[in-house]
């Protein structure tokens, strides 16, 4: 074990721990807008410096190892102002009309502008941005609210391996685009919505999202419906009403979803969806109490059962159950009904 | 004054290509003693002192012994021939004039480190430099200096040319292995280093090609021999290249320590025309400048430290009183605008900064309180970018601010500068 000391308090971790994790552990906030921990260090934002005794230059925590005897500090003089000017940096080319902003309120970029009280920018604007991509289905795009902090290229290419977002030009001129400066709508994007999941702030925003501020939703966790992989999410509820999803980090999902998973959540409220069992009465399909159906089903086995024996039913399981609901309608179909017919639809 | 010449030993003498000539001026002895105990490479490199000439000066034993003790299936020599510093023209001499030299040398680094595959990155901007060093390459494979079974020791390795795509930053090692794997060519995050986790994941020696071209004599006559030149911190011999107004205009090889002064008033023959020196920028084109005062200053790391100059790459650009400090700023902050790779947030956002203010006070138009912005952001840049590229970006300007602070504060500053 190491032992570090962060703003004077003791800790001790295990080799290979940055700085950032170590603090975490302290319960100590450093900002980050770069970093995702479910991917290999970036180090571009350069907002989680902080000052180690005897190194000359500020060291990122994201990606700096713990050593032993460290000492680091992460709201000393020279961290802090030089935080406050990477904010001013970012500022100075960024969109600040937050007012119409849908990240309004969950903005890295502007909940560190208030947390450091930076209250505008000493430096020029320079860049012209490109134009606003609203071509997608689900999301839009606006290159004048991008920070370049890369997390959607990373989430893009690293961890959905799609390859539709990436770098061009360089330096400056450095923007995030699609190949052969396609629209989202006429290139390869599946639309997954990863890379608006992880921006830090306004540049990739779900369309749904004009409707709501963050502050007004509260996050429910849950499993995903759709397949058995399971993937954990929150969904965000407004005044009784699903208004978006966002990944959780899950045993199954490393914090990303699918399309069907991050979007396709309106049958929620579909006057349509079924709420309640139905049975056909009289020709006409009726809805009843779960116990009345299952009732229904159970007595229909044992009828079939009776006459024709167990081999006369068959089981045909989903794939948006779990699979340890899967599991259970096998178990089920064996020993209660005690017939071997039992598939599932994803054996294709 | 007599030049002290290891690097560039028989240069200009010998047919560049040909490895018998080479050999027949000494050339290859040194590949010939390391082959007769290469577990030895590494700890005579460490004992000579030698330290990288690319620029950062970290030490090359210490390098080499990162790559050598880490285990692996493959391991890789890369030569970093991207010498893209403007004012730097040292490892072009080397490659046109002794390529063999630079090629022995890696096949020592690579026997010392124990590696079998080679690079040279070479920038795009040498069409002339790929032909020798292909031709050169070829020779040496042709007569058994490379390949499979070097000099009948049972050694393989080869070595293969790189052509770089014309940027800058990859002259900083991990953006070199980035673009050499075919990447964008952007610092990569260190830890780890080069030296563990390099080209394609794999253990991967990264030296300058001053640098590796030293080996050869180091094995050949000892690091005592060696540490007998230069400085006790930096010993051996260093390539300066002098350039700007200054009469004889070149790379020449002295051993390190030797002052400013006798560079400059001795070798290079001082201002041309008569004119008085005004300025000085040492280390390249991200290095100090500093005044003609400190014209004593000894060319070694330490010494340039300690005056407020820097040692880089050797590179010396003098200036003489014609000259306009801004110009040369907006100059030189122009060329890291766009150099810039774009991925730090310092170095992307913050070049772009330092322009506009430094051609505020160049067009006569900076308010109260842009050269305190100047050199706060200057300054926040050497401490917190990403790389070398955005760290180094603001020396001249910082550098100008200290020693020429009348550049900024004046009022009229740009018209009396400009005589």
């Amino acid at each position: 074990m190491l032992k570090v000391t962060i703003d004077g308090r003791p800790i001790e971790v295990s080799e290979g721990t940055t700085i950032l994790e170590a603090c975490q552990f302290l319960g100590i906030d450093v900002p980050t807008l770069c970093h995702l921990s479910q991917l290999s260090p970036e180090g571009s934002c350069r907002m989680c410096v902080v000052e180690v005794e005897g190194v000359r230059n500020l060291q990122i925590s994201c990606a700096t190892p713990c050593w032993d005897g460290m000492q680091v500090w992460t709201k000393s003089e020279r961290v802090v102002s030089f935080r406050r000017l990477i904010i001013e940096l970012l500022l100075a080319n960024h969109d600040t009309d937050c007012f119409n902003c849908p990240a309004t309120g969950s903005c890295k970029l502007y909940q560190y502008a208030m947390e450091y009280e930076v209250e505008g920018t000493r430096f020029v604007r320079f860049k012209t941005h490109h134009p606003k991509d609203e071509s997608s289905e689900f999301f839009n795009y606006d290159p004048s609210k991008c920070i370049l902090c890369r997390r959607c290229v990373r989430v893009c290419n690293n961890l959905q391996v799609n390859h539709t977002l990436s770098l061009k030009n360089r330096g400056p001129d450095t923007w995030v685009g699609l190949p052969f400066d396609k629209q989202f709508k006429d290139s390869n994007c599946v639309s997954c919505g990863n890379c608006v999941s992880v921006c830090p702030t306004g540049a990739l925003t779900a369309k749904a999202s004009k409707t709501f501020r963050s502050w007004e939703v509260t996050k429910t966790r849950t499993t995903c419906p759709y397949c058995g992989v399971g993937c954990q999410m929150d969904l965000l509820v407004k005044d009784g009403r699903v208004v978006g999803v966002e990944p959780a980090q899950g045993g199954a999902n490393p914090g990303i979803l699918c399309v069907k998973g991050k979007w396709a959540y309106h049958f929620i409220h579909h006057p349509d969806r079924l709420t309640t069992p139905l049975i056909r009465k009289d020709g006409e399909l009726q809805p009843v109490s779960w116990d009345e159906a299952l009732d229904y089903v159970a007595e229909g086995i044992q009828r079939i059962k009776e006459e024709s024996g167990p081999d006369a039913i068959a089981g045909f399981a989903s794939a948006r159950a779990t699979s340890e609901e899967n599991y259970l309608f096998m178990k089920m179909m064996r020993a209660v009904v005690g017939t071997n017919n039992v598939d599932h639809c994803a054996r294709l | 004054m007599e030049e002290t010449r290891v690097v560039l030993h028989k240069a200009g003498e010998i047919q560049p290509t040909s490895s018998r000539e080479y050999e027949a001026a000494g050339g290859y002895a040194g590949l010939r003693k390391a082959l007769a105990d290469p577990d030895q490479i590494v700890d005579m490199i460490k004992a000579s002192g030698l330290r990288g000439r690319g620029g950062a000066g970290f030490p090359t034993g210490l390098k080499m012994s990162f790559t050598k003790g880490a285990s692996a299936d493959k391991k890789y020599v890369v030569c970093n021939a991207d010498e893209g510093e403007p004012g730097t023209n040292k490892d072009r001499v080397i490659m046109e004039e002794v390529p063999h030299r630079l090629i022995e040398g890696m096949v020592i680094a690579a026997l010392g480190v124990g590696a079998d595959q080679g690079y040279i990155y070479l920038r795009a901007e040498y069409p002339y430099v790929r032909t020798i060093l292909e031709k050169a390459l070829a020779d040496a494979r042709a007569n058994g200096f490379l390949g499979r079974d070097i000099l009948g020791s049972g050694f393989a390795f080869d070595i293969q040319l790189f052509i770089g795509a014309g940027a800058y930053v990859c002259g900083e090692e991990t953006a070199l292995l980035d673009s050499l794997e075919g990447k964008r060519g952007e610092p990569r995050v260190k830890p780890p280093y080069p030296g563990v986790a390099g080209l394609w994941g794999k253990p991967t020696l990264v030296n300058n090609v001053e640098t590796l071209s030293n080996l050869p004599a180091i094995m050949e006559h000892g690091p005592e021999w060696f540490k007998s030149m230069g400085t006790e911190k930096f010993p051996g011999t260093k390539l300066f290249t002098l350039s700007g107004n200054v009469v004889n205009r070149g790379v020449y090889e002295f051993p390190v320590g030797i002052t400013i002064r006798e560079l400059f008033e001795v070798v290079g023959g001082g201002c041309p025309n008569g004119k008085r020196l005004y300025a000085i920028q040492t280390g390249g084109a991200s290095g100090n400048i500093i005044p003609a005062s400190l014209l004593d200053t000894p060319m070694d790391p330490e010494s340039c430290a300690a005056a407020g100059a820097t040692f880089g790459a050797g590179d010396l650009m003098f200036m003489d009183e014609n000259c306009c400090l801004l110009d040369v700023l907006e100059n030189l902050t122009e060329f890291f605008v766009k150099e810039s790779c774009g991925k730090c947030c310092a170095c992307r956002e913050g070049n772009p900064q330092l322009l506009h203010l430094v051609q505020k006070f160049r067009h006569g138009t900076a308010q109260r309180g842009d050269l305190d912005l100047l050199v706060e952001l200057g300054s926040a840049m050497t401490i917190g970018c990403l790389c070398g590229l955005g760290q180094a970006a603001p020396n001249p300007i910082l550098s100008v601010v200290r020693f020429f602070p009348q550049v900024f504060t004046t009022s009229d500053a740009y018209a009396k500068e400009v005589s």
